[in-house]
């Protein structure tokens, strides 16, 4: 059951995963593609650390993959806005 | 069946650092070289952990990606137009190729036959058999802090040299544009968690994949981020403290060996009481001057004011003589 349950987990994170992959090569401009990639990127990290989560018993280490998980989502959110506002600046110079 | 799962993930894992690899070579833009190469340190870093060897996993992730990483680019940031297009001639390349191609065989013969010698006596197992006295239970800290300290003793020499030819060669880099508050805030909420990792793996090294380069690293990590998200702050550091915090690896280093050999007539030959003790006390100084040497490295040169008391000495009585001469 738990098993079963994990593997959910891990392979809905998984297919997020491959979303924003072809988002990242598919979509047009740099905007998008950053869109795709930080929000598939977050909820499949989330999703793939839950599933580690049901299958690992250690709570230390439960604990561990959940700081891991926050600390990748701030920091993909910040470097996401980072290239972004890089790019609006870049933009604005070349008008 | 999961063997199997193991294996196509590894020959995977190899093709895509391979294919990685030869782009990074062979690309002609130095960015999309630098971020390849950044892309490598990682996949590099998860290929040491395949092959069980999590410390220098440690080490690929943090130096060989992270910082070397940072280094990379901020040399881009210095030199914007650098082309990698080479204009070497005909010969010389195949010079360069052919001795490539050799080493390669060697080394892979070295591999191969390191691999199937059927006798001789294995490092690893003289290792082990020697790890109670060591002082630490973990044994890659064992062989580089205890049996083979005079290695790692050159290594920090290597490091200060690096940093020391930076600090002649330049002044610090220009300062990046005002930073974004986001990144300030995260900066804030990171920068303490950095720092307690970066104990962390100095503490664990005794037992556990850790040591002094990763948690000097980490902490200089710590140090280009804060760099990073606040610029303005010209005058961070006081000179004067970074002189001392940039030797006092290498100089606890020395002074340790020294006093091991007048106890027991060999430099930096530990006694095994304290052996465990003594690392701790390097291994913080080391990471402490890995530290500084990594950010002053990236940084590029010497900060504002570096060049030390008797310079400064010099300009205030130049200064007080032209005001001393208006006055009059």
């Amino acid at each position: 059951m738990t098993d079963t349950l994990a593997m959910l987990a891990i392979f809905s994170g998984l297919f997020f995963f491959f979303s924003g992959s072809i988002g990242l090569l598919r979509l047009p401009d740099l905007f998008s593609r950053l869109h795709a990639l930080a929000k598939a990127d977050n909820v499949g990290l989330a999703l793939i650390a839950l599933g580690v989560i049901i299958l690992e018993p250690a709570l230390i280490n439960d604990i561990k993959i959940v700081i891991i998980w926050l600390l990748v989502m701030a920091a993909s959110a910040i470097s996401s806005h980072l290239v972004a506002r890089h790019a609006l600046r870049e933009n604005r110079n070349d008008d | 069946m999961i063997e199997l799962l193991w294996s196509i993930f590894d020959i995977t894992l190899v093709l895509i650092l391979l294919a990685l690899a030869w782009t990074t070579c062979s690309t002609q833009d130095v960015m999309r070289a630098v971020t390849l190469f950044i892309a490598m340190g990682l996949l590099l870093a998860i290929v040491w952990a395949r092959l069980k060897a999590p410390d220098l996993a440690l080490a690929e992730a943090v130096i060989g990606a992270g910082i070397s990483g940072a280094l990379l680019l901020s040399a881009i940031r210095d030199y914007p137009s650098t082309s990698m297009v080479t204009h070497r001639s005909r010969l010389t390349e195949g010079i360069i190729n052919s001795l490539t191609l050799a080493l390669m065989i060697l080394m892979s013969w070295a591999a191969w036959h390191g691999l199937n010698m059927s006798d001789g006596v294995r490092l690893s197992e003289q290792v082990n058999s020697q790890l109670p006295v060591s002082g630490v239970s973990n044994p890659v800290t064992a062989v580089l802090l205890n049996f083979r300290a005079y290695d790692t003793l050159l290594e920090l020499a290597v490091v200060l040299t690096a940093v020391l030819t930076v600090l002649t060669l330049n002044e610090k880099r220009a300062d990046h544009e005002a930073s974004s508050p986001l990144l300030q805030g995260m900066t804030r909420w990171l920068v303490p968690l950095l720092v307690v990792t970066s104990g962390y793996l100095l503490w664990v090294g005794a037992h556990a994949p850790g040591g002094a380069f990763q948690a000097g690293a980490m902490l200089a990590a710590a140090m280009i981020l804060l760099q990073l998200a606040y610029p303005s702050r010209r005058q961070a550091f006081n000179n004067h403290l970074l002189k001392i915090l940039l030797v006092i690896g290498i100089l606890t280093f020395m002074l340790v060996g020294l006093w091991m050999m007048s106890l027991n007539d060999d430099f930096l030959a530990f006694t095994p009481a304290w052996a465990g003790t003594l690392i701790l006390i390097i291994e913080a100084a080391a990471t402490v001057s890995i530290a500084t040497a990594l950010t002053l490295a990236y940084i590029g040169g010497r900060p504002i004011g570096w060049e030390g008391v008797g310079r400064e000495d010099t300009h205030r009585t130049n200064r007080s003589i032209i005001e001393n001469g208006g006055a009059e």
